[in-house]
């Protein structure tokens, strides 16, 4: 990707902060015990261009639908600002303002099974935002649009599915009904929240493959929220990985994929499970779940579970620094892990050349 | 250890019988692992359901045994038949770590578990609870929690707790990592292994993940709309696939070793139960097709030693 081009954010998201207060029970108010909060995200940066596929990678927890919500203005953020087509979020979520944001802001969601109203049939659910909206003068107009959607998710041809109930279609054909119904509206960003986690590996491909087109054709930003690092490597332009609140990786995904840099990433890489026997590899397993987002860890959010976790680790918070083109990584120790990376490449390959006859 | 020879499900479904699962074989071999991989609707839970006779009321075992040490499962009463369930044959159920009882302690649960199979007296069974929470990685003291209290992970794991209770030999597995993250998908994958190497376990795992059949499985059985489309070994499952539905399928899944902007996707939708076509099942899909495919059902042929393949064209 070329140097990035303010004007060319779609989305821009600074210091991002949100906070939950935790209900206290009569215990801790007799007690006069401070109010606790859940730190859901946590200082969270990043930028969208226009165009762009930008992943956001984590697991349950790890603060990845927080920022999608704000991120479509569906919550406030605690501090910090958002910044859509230049326009703050706080403004534009508010007032009159609000439908325009609701038209150029969609979603996809995970489950198209739930996302469908089963009563409605597939017209009359894609013509349903359009009313919302009021962009329609005639009928004429209304099936046009309709079909165009139908068409752009690649239903064709549209009119078979105009009097279908949802209940009658496959998953995959379910969720290209969502996507049309997202694109009615011709958004500018599409939030995807693991839009192919409930379909079956044979037809996930071809959703992603639309979403992309969709994109190439029409310059929909998407933002595609995911714990799959094997769809987001087949599907994205850059991958943001979160833990805990925060990002702690973010770069080209080929650069997050084959070079990954933070001890969270290549964790998480050494667990996909790879579709080949051969390659079975050592896992670097986690032990526990992350943790409970009220009482932080001191230092790093990620020292507890780290396998690289040093004293220091404690203390010292680690700030996002730049390790490659575009990519930055959030960890204290990166130039010793590099440097006992190569150390051991260096040693298996002395094992290699010895090896040979 | 266990064979399943011939074996056809039938649904009845106002008055015409559909045909679920035709004419499907294998083995379950002592501590090893099978993978039964296809699509939803492909008659690999009705398979895995039929292994214990837990079909739903209107499903029926049209033909074919079930052998387990020579017995044939299908011919035994149903009081014969659970002394199998569970005793030697259990299962953990997909979803099934949002089916405990939530006003119930976990280690009860468990317990129960155990007194339904066994004359334990209280004292013996909190002593066998504790030793399987530990065998499956939860602290014994949480035995004392509820549900709620354990996370998605922690409750997958007092699943598999509790389908140990009676100390089965074959564990069936429907999707157990489904719905999990990766990291705790990757614990529980972990756990598995470990229980089959310690106790011997043979593992029937049901899921439609290639990547976690190739972690975990020695042995695959891909179907497709209802019976076998290819069975071998995993290794020439992965990388000596003959049937063209196998062959797509293994391109259609994202490999993170190497990242493309290219992923097969397989065109069409599988074939429904009330409309099979005539021949082959994949020939509507199948990019190999020809007349024969059209008209012919293909057998399932041994192409190779332990090599399975139901296609007119298998690949070599």
């Amino acid at each position: 990707m070329e140097a990035e081009d303010p004007l060319e954010r779609i989305l821009q998201v600074s210091n991002l902060r949100k906070l939950y207060p935790v209900s206290r029970g009569i215990m801790d108010v007799l007690t006069r015990q401070p109010r606790r909060y859940v730190h859901a995200v946590d200082d969270v940066s990043f930028s969208l261009q226009k165009g762009e596929i930008l992943g956001l990678v984590g697991e349950s927890g790890s603060g990845k639908t927080t920022v999608a919500m704000s991120a479509m203005g569906l919550l406030d953020p605690s501090e910090g600002k958002i910044l859509f087509n230049g326009e703050d979020m706080r403004d534009l979520s508010r007032g009159k303002q609000r439908l325009k944001l609701r038209r150029e802001i969609q979603m996809v969601f995970q489950d198209p099974y739930e996302a469908l109203n089963p009563r409605q049939k597939v017209f009359s659910i894609i013509a349903e935002p359009l009313e919302v909206h009021g962009l329609t003068r005639s009928w004429e107009e209304k099936v046009e649009k309709v079909k165009a959607a139908l068409s752009a998710a690649g239903l064709k041809p549209a009119e078979n599915y105009f009097d279908r109930y949802p209940e009658e279609l496959s998953g995959g054909q379910r969720q290209r009904v969502v996507i049309a119904g997202a694109l009615i509206l011709n958004p500018k960003l599409l939030v995807a929240d693991e839009p192919v986690s409930m379909l079956d590996v044979s037809i996930r491909a071809e959703i992603l493959s639309l979403l992309r087109e969709l994109r190439d054709q029409r310059g929909i930003s998407i933002l595609y929220i995911t714990h799959d690092l094997a769809t987001a490597g087949f599907f994205t332009d850059r991958i943001a990985v979160m833990y805990l609140g925060r990002i702690v990786e973010i770069g080209p995904t080929s650069q997050v994929l084959t070079n990954p840099q933070h001890p969270y990433t290549r964790a998480l890489l050494s667990v996909m499970p790879v579709p080949n026997p051969r390659r079975r590899r050592q896992r670097q397993i986690l032990h526990g779940e992350i943790p409970n987002p009220i009482n932080l860890p001191t230092g790093c959010r990620f020292h507890p579970r780290c396998p690289d976790a040093i004293g220091r680790c404690r203390q010292v918070d680690p700030q996002l620094q730049t390790v490659g083109a575009q990519h930055t990584a959030a960890c204290i120790r990166l130039d010793e892990i590099h440097a006992e990376d190569k150390e051991n490449k260096e040693k298996v390959e002395h094992a290699y050349q010895r090896s040979l006859p | 250890m266990l064979e399943v020879r011939g074996l056809s499900v039938d649904y009845l479904s106002n008055g015409t019988a559909l045909h679920a699962v035709e004419n499907v074989s294998f083995k379950v071999e002592k501590g090893r692992s099978i993978g039964l991989v296809g699509e939803s609707g492909c008659g690999k839970t009705t398979t895995m359901l039929s292994l214990l006779r837990l079909l739903p009321a209107d499903g029926r075992i049209v033909s074919g045994q079930i052998l387990y040490d020579g017995m044939d499962l299908l011919q035994l009463s149903e009081h014969e038949m659970r002394g199998y369930r569970w005793n030697r044959i259990a299962i953990v159920f997909q979803g099934a770590m949002n089916a405990l009882n939530p006003v119930r302690k976990i280690g009860d649960q468990i317990a129960e578990a155990i007194q339904l199979h066994d004359r334990l007296d209280n004292r013996e069974t909190r002593q066998r609870v504790g030793e399987l929470m530990e065998m499956v990685g939860i602290a014994p003291e949480r035995a004392r929690q509820y549900p709620h209290q354990f996370s998605g992970g922690m409750r997958q794991r007092a699943m598999i707790a509790m389908s140990l209770a009676c100390n089965p030999d074959i564990l069936i597995a429907d999707e157990p990592t489904t719905a999990l993250d990766v990291m705790i998908q990757a614990q529980i994958l972990d756990l598995l292994q470990q229980l089959q190497s310690q106790l011997g376990l043979s593992i029937v795992l049901v899921t439609h993940d290639l990547g976690v059949v190739a972690e975990l499985c020695d042995d695959v059985l891909v179907m497709y709309g209802g019976k076998v489309a290819e069975y071998g070994d995993v290794d020439t499952i992965f990388n000596n696939p003959a049937h063209p539905y196998t062959r797509r399928l293994l391109e259609a899944f994202p490999d993170v070793d190497s990242p493309t902007s290219t992923l097969a996707s397989i065109p069409g939708y599988p074939p429904p139960l009330d409309n099979l076509p005539a021949g082959c099942r994949f020939e509507p899909r199948c990019y190999r097709k020809t007349d024969l495919c059209t008209a012919v059902s293909p057998d399932v042929i041994e192409i190779k030693p332990r090599h399975f393949v139901a296609c007119h064209h298998a690949e070599e």
